[in-house]
């Protein structure tokens, strides 16, 4: 008897710590909704459900003033194969990324390896080449860049200063998209930053030991340098080309797409057809192909990282 | 002696090319600034002198006028109202979010945190437009709410993740000495968190503020109405307003606009290249 009772209560007392725990258990699931709730709701509200509008709006027609017509693939075909601009506005924006975001990174770089040479004043010189990354996006330097890259702007100045002949860089549709990659390329203070924090995390053995050897500079920079700085020369790839894919500000008030559409970035594009000609689905479909693009492009990256990218807990490649 | 001299040209040689390299970097910078109080006529003669025959005060004045029947006293506190909700909304939604992320074990965690990842990366355009429709369906358009609303929800997604990982790096065993303490879960959060979380506030504060300044294509799309607009839209229809002619006043007003971001810059330098340099943050 005492035995069954015994039991009976350790039983109980198991249900009773059983409860306990999942009542626990419910009150931490409670607490945690709670807490995250104001990410919550903002991800339903708008990220995933204006994702599957966007999505739904893509097979359709619609003008935000009547309601959405059903066009099944419609918009998806005539956008690839029947659209002069787009095919415009692709060919700009891919020229754009894969020589703005080069050519910022090989300055970001250079000047990383420059400021990381131990000299006196360092500090004082990165801050000031870091200074156009943080204004660069800004309206005002969109302002004095259509003045000074203008007509009678100051670079023409310098350039007749030289004997040569001004161009109008703004308005010739030869130069209109070197302007804009200037401007973006002129911001690499931040991915230089980074190179800069990443070089300070190369171990100085290294280096010792490399000149030990008898190793040259170009040497040690090839074999020591670059391995060990692939991971932030990847992490700066992937950000700055999907931050490239999006540019919209400064296309937008420097040369306004043009001239001849030879500045038509992307992102401009999708701009032009939702909101001034209020084709709602044809840019959805269009928003939905930039996401492919970018997530391909992205991937390409990462699937080509396992050859040539450096990951030191793994023991090389 | 011979290798010190060699030493001395290389320093030589780096200090002249550094340096100038620094002021063709500014140069842009410098020459609004310089620019701004130039005679109109100077903006165009005499273009790459940063330095005026006089210096024309009264550019900023003109310039503060604005154009049409809006001045820039508008605009300035338009943006101001905009930045300084959308950065206490992103501070202490971002922060409280992040803990519960970092802290608290509920269902379905992981699968959120994927998801809060997922979105770090998203285009914009993506959810631009369906995001204009719901706001235009609920009276929002040509209001302030769809600047600030969503800074309150969470905010942008890499700030969370920014501040989880912040949050990971404070030892647990202070939370746990708070709770036998007697503290709750918010107050573990208000009390032990918060506070070590300083720093990295400081830095989603001071992007936060610069991201929203500097924001056109919200209120662009967003704010129709002269009254309403920010700064970066006061400038651009200052810009096409006079067909161009008035380049004096617009710079005065440009070099304005920036005014904040170097105050910032010049007081937090050390947390935003730090927040950049372990992050990536822009």
């Amino acid at each position: 008897m005492a035995k069954l009772e015994e039991v009976d209560s350790s039983t109980n007392l198991q249900a009773i710590h059983d409860r306990n725990l999942k009542k626990k258990r419910m009150k931490e699931n409670l607490t945690g909704y709670a807490i995250i709730s104001p990410w919550l709701i903002g991800f339903l509200a708008l990220v995933i459900g204006p994702m599957i509008a966007s999505f739904y709006l893509s097979f359709t027609n619609y003008n935000l003033l009547s309601s959405a017509q059903w066009t099944g693939i419609d918009n998806y075909v005539n956008i690839l194969t029947n659209d002069g601009r787009f095919r415009q506005a692709l060919t700009v924006t891919l020229i754009f990324v894969f020589v703005s975001t080069p050519l910022k990174l090989l300055f970001a770089l250079f000047l990383a390896m420059l400021f990381n040479t131990g000299r006196k004043g360092t500090s004082v010189f990165t801050t000031i080449y870091y200074i156009p990354s943080i204004i660069g996006g800004s309206v005002a330097i969109a302002v004095v860049w259509r003045i000074l890259f203008g007509r009678n702007g100051a670079v023409n100045e310098f350039v007749q200063a030289l004997g040569f002949s001004g161009v109008n860089w703004i308005g010739n549709p030869d130069t209109a998209l070197s302007v804009l990659i200037l401007l973006v390329v002129w911001q690499f203070g931040s991915p230089m930053i980074i190179f800069l924090a990443g070089l300070r995390q190369i171990p100085q053995e290294l280096y010792e030991a490399a000149a030990v050897d008898g190793a040259s500079a170009f040497t040690k920079f090839m074999k020591i340098t670059i391995p060990l700085l692939t991971p932030v020369i990847f992490f700066n790839l992937v950000m700055q080309t999907i931050g490239a894919f999006m540019t919209f500000t400064q296309a937008y008030l420097i040369t306004g797409g043009g001239p001849m559409d030879s500045t038509l970035f992307y992102a401009l594009y999708l701009y032009e057809v939702a909101f001034e000609y209020l084709r709602m689905g044809y840019a959805s479909a269009m928003a939905w192909i930039l996401l492919v693009l970018i997530a391909g492009i992205t991937l390409v990256f990462f699937l080509s990282s396992k050859y040539w990218v450096y990951y030191e807990s793994e023991g090389g490649r | 002696m011979n290798k010190n001299n060699q030493r001395l040209l290389r320093d030589v040689i780096y200090y002249v090319f550094v340096t100038a390299f620094g002021f063709l970097m500014i140069y842009p910078i410098l020459w609004m600034f310089a620019s701004s109080v130039k005679p109109a006529t100077e903006i165009f003669n005499n273009a790459i002198s940063l330095i005026p025959s006089v210096v024309m005060w009264e550019n900023y004045p003109i310039g503060w006028q604005g154009f049409g029947r809006t001045g820039f006293d508008v605009f300035f506190r338009n943006s101001a109202i905009v930045t300084t909700l959308v950065v206490i909304g992103t501070v202490f939604s971002a922060s409280i979010v992040a803990y519960g992320f970092a802290r608290i074990n509920f269902k379905f965690k992981k699968i959120l945190f994927a998801c809060l990842m997922a979105t770090v990366m998203l285009p914009v355009q993506i959810t631009l437009i369906p995001q204009y429709i719901l706001f235009h369906n609920i009276g929002w358009v040509n209001t302030f709410y769809p600047l600030i609303v969503p800074a309150f929800l969470g905010g942008a997604p890499f700030f969370v993740f920014l501040l989880i990982q912040f949050i990971r790096g404070i030892p647990r065993e202070l939370d746990e000495a708070a709770i036998v303490d007697g503290c709750s879960t918010i107050g573990v959060f208000w009390r032990i968190i918060l506070p070590l979380l300083k720093p990295a506030l400081v830095t989603v504060a001071l992007f936060s503020f610069m991201w929203t300044w500097d924001d056109f294509l919200g209120p662009l799309i967003y704010l129709n109405s002269a009254n309403l607009h920010t700064v970066t839209i006061g400038l651009r229809n200052f810009m096409d307003a006079d067909g161009g002619t008035n380049w004096g006043p617009l710079l005065a007003m440009s070099s304005l606009s920036l005014v904040p971001q170097f105050i910032l810059f010049a007081f937090f330098q050390k947390y935003l290249v730090q927040g950049i340099a372990t992050t990536g943050l822009k």
